[in-house]
């Protein structure tokens, strides 16, 4: 879609990385000029993100602002992008903390200051195409590219052991992405068969995803078209099509063996990103080593590709898979025991930064958890919880590169009575240590609230587990305050340190101002997540909100019980306008004999 | 040439004007050797870069000449003309150019400047361009040892270094060694089926499959086995697949570095072009078969091998030659997957990844070659430490080389790499889907010690302040191959096309030959017949003599 005449998803992408280019043409010595058009540059990408917020409609369903042109024909690559609510508030937190990056490194970095300025736009191009990749072929793309200029950051500018932490972050990732290469190879090889073999459910599911949105109907629809697309489609909302599409019989289109599989390849490639509990070591060593910028980076928006990719893959594609009790089995547990044995390990840090990586863990354990409730307070609080994240531990990182900037120590140890000497920085840090904590009316808790909610509403004992890791983080947290800036200044060397500077100020500024806002008037952020996690519920239980549970055929409302009506139908969707876009999907299942196996086997415990 | 004798029709020879043209070019880089004085050395290989752009014309001659005809087969059927070989023709000549041009300075840093180097350099592709071409097993046989011979003596140019001469020695003896086994696998195979042509070959062998040749008893199909092994096993020997690699890092480590470009890349590539003619169009019907473990099974084990071992051998280089050696041994894994895969995306992968991967690692050495300065060798990781200071594009470049090699996007290496695993996956079965997880698996270890090139060039403090030079054929070389390989890494449509389309004929060729054995032009197979997957259909595609 164009926006005042230019494809403005399309120049909120591409901009950063024309910025990169320009930079490399800035004579290496012009150090003010650099600092200058880089904070200039960045500032201006936050600003050209904006209009996509008001523009936005958040009666659609499906994307927004789509873009799709010819790309790589002969393998059915596509350069297709767009938005839904959960990408626009992925693609505002990133353009939003990469001013706030560019901006906290005008004093931080001293050397090499083109190059870093570079990757960091380059970074932020990576980013922000990832979330607004449609075509997966582009969305691997984007997110290996990412890679590179991240590992520079960390190996170049991040702190003592900073060369093992970049190939470790580097190796760890890329072993999850090529893992996901495989699976997006075979999703595209599968679909045009999968598709043909029904295609009156694959208009169903496109349906449900789109509903009255019609340049998505007229992609997805193409995306199934052999005419117009022969060499099949990588298109990620087609992917989900087949996936959420059922058969006759309400059996899910892909087999669950297969289901499995794909699950098993998707998930390691983003537990890795996320991180989930036995593949989160790269985190504290990247974290802790890379300059403030980039743990601010890494923090807030790279850990969140994880999670938005089994937003995006696993749950609406394999939502068989998500509900079966043997993946429920090892996935939910993995995040308990990364909120627990995060917020363990936190407690237990001497150095700062790597106390608050350590909560990251904690809390994208939390993300995972509400998701896996796979009910819509679960996810929805999944979805704050995880724009909280990027906020409050973004916000707590630039804090103790402050600190760091200051002393060039992160010890805990080293401090102590700090509040005397920088009170506006301890309130400060205090705001933003309840905000983790989850204190009410800030927005720690709308998340919180939320997805343990979720949690509740599927497994009470989950939620048990995540209360408690509630009570450890305020714990580690609060010590952490206690430590740093309680007691009495006994270090001589901090005797010297002053407090906030205006400039610091001004990067601060936008994200207290988010904490409240978020905490007292969710709503507005609600809104634009509340329509994609809608259709991911109804994606992986088709009749969650009938019945409140997942396929199981034995709790279908009368309504349903009727035969199979539609799916005979060969042609693809047309696009009628539904007027109302809550009403009951149409799906063309049955209760017959044969699926009463299936249907307990993706029963909930309960 | 020894096919002048059999000429049926003297219009057949001008389908050789490419070959003959570099031949002549080449003897006349000797002679022109003798003629010139001590200093003046260097036109030599002005001269084999202009021979090679006039072959490259030639070639391109050939091609639209026979461009509504193809594949053409000549000269008793020794001789094929396609789209296939036109590609590897292509890629032979551009990377003997390439590697002409970043010989130049390096062979007056090494003061061993003379004539005949070019003149070996152009016969080894005058082989190599035979090789892209032959469909007789005899044919290959000879282009084989033109290519390999010129190639033995080029590794041991440098007369005064131990390293060259040890180097030339070893991959003498195995080279001549695995010439042997592959000869030795091909008079099994026309001692079985009485045939050297490749098309005759397959068609007697899946008659044997079929069970509807009487005359062979059982034994047989073991003498077939066997001798398609060694077939394979001399030819695997020429791509440096594990477990016939010994000879590789040895030779590549000491070895002139142009050379070691020259042969990880073009030497390669011909082989390969060699081991995808013979097994697509001679054994397809051998692939996978109930009796005997036919080459599926053999090729899978060399490739897991041969990218686990190239990769984890590499790990522990601190010489780049020699780590380079070992990634390239890995990358021939790689390729090996198209020809596992048996589908069109599989040899779509093929070519395209040869493709990426000429470019790819030529330029990768032609850095190497440039850090070669008056005493300092160059081919330690010190030596590349710092390059972002002292030249801050040729590290751009190098880095841009490297994640190709890796398989990071926007390279065209990551496209070549995800057309490789693709095929594998298309193919849809048990082992190939494990051998997919492992090659996968495989890119993620490669980029460690790729990674340590990029960690010195990048972040660690230069070793040595001394300048370094570009003359203006490198930087050609560098410019055309970065650009490329950024170009195929965004925009690869065209290059897939290419690809897809050489590979679209490859088996079986439609010969359509009644009586005469003047060319005849024959209609390109448009049914999308796969050999590989139905050995039935070899006798009605090809009418037997």
């Amino acid at each position: 879609m164009k926006l005042f005449g230019i494809p403005i998803l399309s120049l909120v992408t591409w901009l950063p990385l024309l910025g990169a280019i320009i930079l490399i043409f800035v004579p290496k010595t012009q150090k003010e000029v650099i600092r200058l058009f880089a904070n200039v540059w960045a500032l201006l990408c936050f600003l050209v993100s904006l209009p996509l917020v008001f523009n936005f409609d958040k009666s659609l369903r499906g994307l927004q602002f789509i873009e799709d042109y010819q790309w790589i024909p002969l393998i059915g690559a596509r350069y297709q992008i767009g938005i839904d609510g959960l990408s626009l508030s992925m693609v505002i937190l990133t353009t939003l903390l990469g001013v706030i990056a560019i901006f906290s490194s005008w004093s931080a970095i001293s050397e090499r200051i083109k190059e870093y300025y570079i990757f960091l736009l380059m970074l932020q191009t990576g980013m922000l195409g990832t979330f607004v990749a449609v075509d997966m072929f582009l969305f691997y793309v984007f997110w290996e590219v990412m890679l590179v200029p991240m590992y520079f950051l960390i190996g170049i500018w991040g702190s003592e052991r900073r060369l093992y932490s970049a190939i470790k972050f580097f190796l760890y990732t890329l072993v999850g992405s090529v893992l996901i290469l495989l699976v997006i190879i075979k999703l595209y090889f599968m679909f045009p068969e999968t598709v043909a073999s029904a295609p009156g459910a694959y208009q169903e599911a496109v349906k449900l995803i789109a509903q009255d949105n019609q340049p998505m109907l007229a992609m997805l629809a193409n995306a199934a078209d052999k005419a117009i697309s022969p060499n099949g489609t990588f298109n990620i909302w087609a992917m989900q099509a087949m996936g959420s599409a059922r058969a006759v019989n309400g059996f899910s289109l892909i087999p669950l063996d297969l289901q499995l599989w794909l699950f098993a390849g998707l998930a390691i490639g983003f537990a890795i990103k996320v991180p989930m509990f036995p593949f989160h070591t790269w985190l504290p060593d990247a974290h802790t080593d890379a300059p403030t910028a980039g743990s601010v980076i890494l923090a807030a928006i790279l850990l969140k590709m994880g999670t938005y990719g089994f937003l995006r893959f696993n749950l609406p594609i394999l939502g068989d898979a998500c509900q079966d009790q043997r993946v429920l089995n090892i996935v939910v547990p993995l995040a308990i025991i990364g909120i627990i044995y995060g917020a363990l390990c936190a407690m237990s840090q001497k150095d700062m930064k790597r106390l608050v990586a350590y909560s990251s863990v904690s809390h994208l354990g939390f993300a995972m958890l509400g998701m896996f409730a796979l009910n819509p307070n679960g996810i929805n609080g999944s979805i704050i919880h995880q724009i909280n994240h990027g906020i409050s531990t973004g916000a707590l990182f630039l804090l103790v590169g402050v600190l760091y900037e200051r002393r060039h120590t992160r010890l805990i140890e080293e401090y102590g009575g700090i509040a005397q000497k920088m009170p506006k920085y301890a309130t400060l840090f205090m705001i933003f240590t309840l905000s983790s904590i989850g204190l009410p009316l800030l927005n720690g808790f709308i998340g919180e609230f939320l997805l343990l909610r979720g949690a509740f509403e599927a497994n009470r004992k989950w939620a048990g587990f995540g209360v408690a890791g509630i009570v450890l983080g305020a714990a580690y947290m609060l010590w952490l305050f206690q430590r740093v800036f309680f007691g009495e200044l006994e270090n001589e060397k901090n005797q010297n340190l002053t407090d906030l500077n205006w400039r610091e100020w001004v990067y601060f500024s936008p994200l207290l101002f988010l904490v409240f806002a978020i905490g007292i008037y969710p709503k507005p952020v609600l809104d634009y997540i509340e329509r994609p996690t809608n259709t991911i519920v109804k994606q992986a239980k088709p009749f969650y909100f009938e019945t409140g549970k997942g396929i199981n055929l034995e709790n279908l409302p009368a309504s349903q019980k009727t035969p199979a009506q539609t799916n005979q139908g060969k042609t693809l969707p047309s696009p009628t306008p539904q007027s109302n876009p809550s009403t009951t999907p149409e799906n063309n299942s049955s209760p017959s004999s044969d699926n009463t196996n299936r249907g307990s086997s993706n029963e909930r415990t309960q | 040439m020894f096919l002048l004798q059999v000429i049926p029709s003297w219009k057949e020879t001008l389908f050789l004007m490419p070959e003959l043209q570099l031949t002549l070019f080449a003897c006349f880089i000797l002679v022109l050797d003798l003629l010139l004085p001590r200093g003046k050395k260097t036109l030599t290989a002005y001269a084999a870069l202009i021979g090679i752009a006039f072959t490259l014309i030639g070639v391109a001659q050939v091609y639209y000449v026979t461009r509504n005809v193809l594949p053409t087969l000549i000269f008793y059927q020794m001789y094929v003309i396609d789209n296939f070989s036109f590609i590897f023709k292509v890629i032979v000549l551009i990377s003997a150019a390439i590697s002409i041009a970043i010989s130049i300075k390096y062979l007056e840093t090494e003061k061993e400047l003379r004539g005949d180097y070019y003149s070996l350099l152009l016969f080894a592709t005058v082989g190599m361009m035979f090789i892209a071409s032959s469909y007789n097993l005899l044919m290959f046989y000879v282009s084989l040892e033109l290519m390999a011979i010129s190639v033995y003596v080029l590794v041991g140019y440098l007369k005064n270094n131990d390293k060259s001469n040890e180097a030339a020695l070893k991959y003498f003896l195995l080279g001549a060694f695995s010439s042997g086994i592959f000869l030795y696998g091909v008079s099994l195979v026309y001692a079985i089926t009485g045939e050297l042509n490749l098309l005759e070959i397959a068609i007697k062998v899946s008659l044997f499959i079929l069970g509807t040749d009487a005359k062979v008893g059982v034994g047989a199909h073991y003498l077939l086995a066997f001798a398609v092994a060694l077939t394979g096993a001399g030819l695997l020997f020429k791509v440096a697949a594990v477990p016939f690699h010994m000879w590789a890092p040895d030779a590549y480590e000491g070895a002139p570095t142009p050379i070691t470009a020259f042969m990880s890349v073009a030497v390669k590539a011909a082989s390969y072009a060699m081991l995808a003619r013979i097994f697509l169009v001679a054994f397809p019907a051998l692939r996978t078969i109930k009796e005997l473990p036919g080459w599926l099974p053999f090729f899978i084990g060399v490739a897991a091998l041969t990218m686990t071992v190239g990769n984890i051998a590499a790990m522990t280089q601190k010489n780049t030659k020699r780590m380079l050696a070992y990634s390239s041994i890995s990358q021939a894994g790689y390729i090996l997957l198209g020809l596992i895969a048996s589908n069109e995306t599989g040899y779509t992968g093929l070519v395209f990844y040869i493709l990426a991967y000429t470019l790819m690692n030529l330029g990768a050495f032609a850095i190497i070659i440039l850090l070669r300065r008056d005493d300092i060798k160059g081919d330690r990781l010190e030596n590349l430490s710092g390059l972002i200071k002292k030249k801050p594009v040729l590290a751009v470049m190098m880095l841009v080389f490297l994640i190709s090699l890796a398989g990071i996007p926007p390279t065209s290496g990551f496209v070549g790499k995800y057309l490789l695993f693709a095929g594998l996956i298309k193919a849809d079965n048990f082992w190939l889907n494990r051998l997919a997880v492992l090659a996968v698996l495989n890119t993620v270890i490669s980029f460690y010690y790729y990674a340590q090139i990029i960690k010195a060039m990048f972040i660690d403090i230069p070793s040595d302040d001394k300048p370094i030079n570009l003359n203006i054929f490198s930087t050609i070389s560098l410019v055309f191959a970065t650009v490329l390989t950024i170009l195929i890494g965004i925009y690869p449509q065209p290059f897939i096309e290419i690809s897809k389309s050489v590979t679209k004929n490859l088996a079986p060729v439609q010969v359509n030959q009644q009586t005469s054995p003047t060319p005849t032009p024959t209609p390109t197979n448009d049914s999308g017949i796969d050999p590989s997957i139905d050995p039935n259909l070899f006798p009605n595609v090809i009418p037997r003599k």
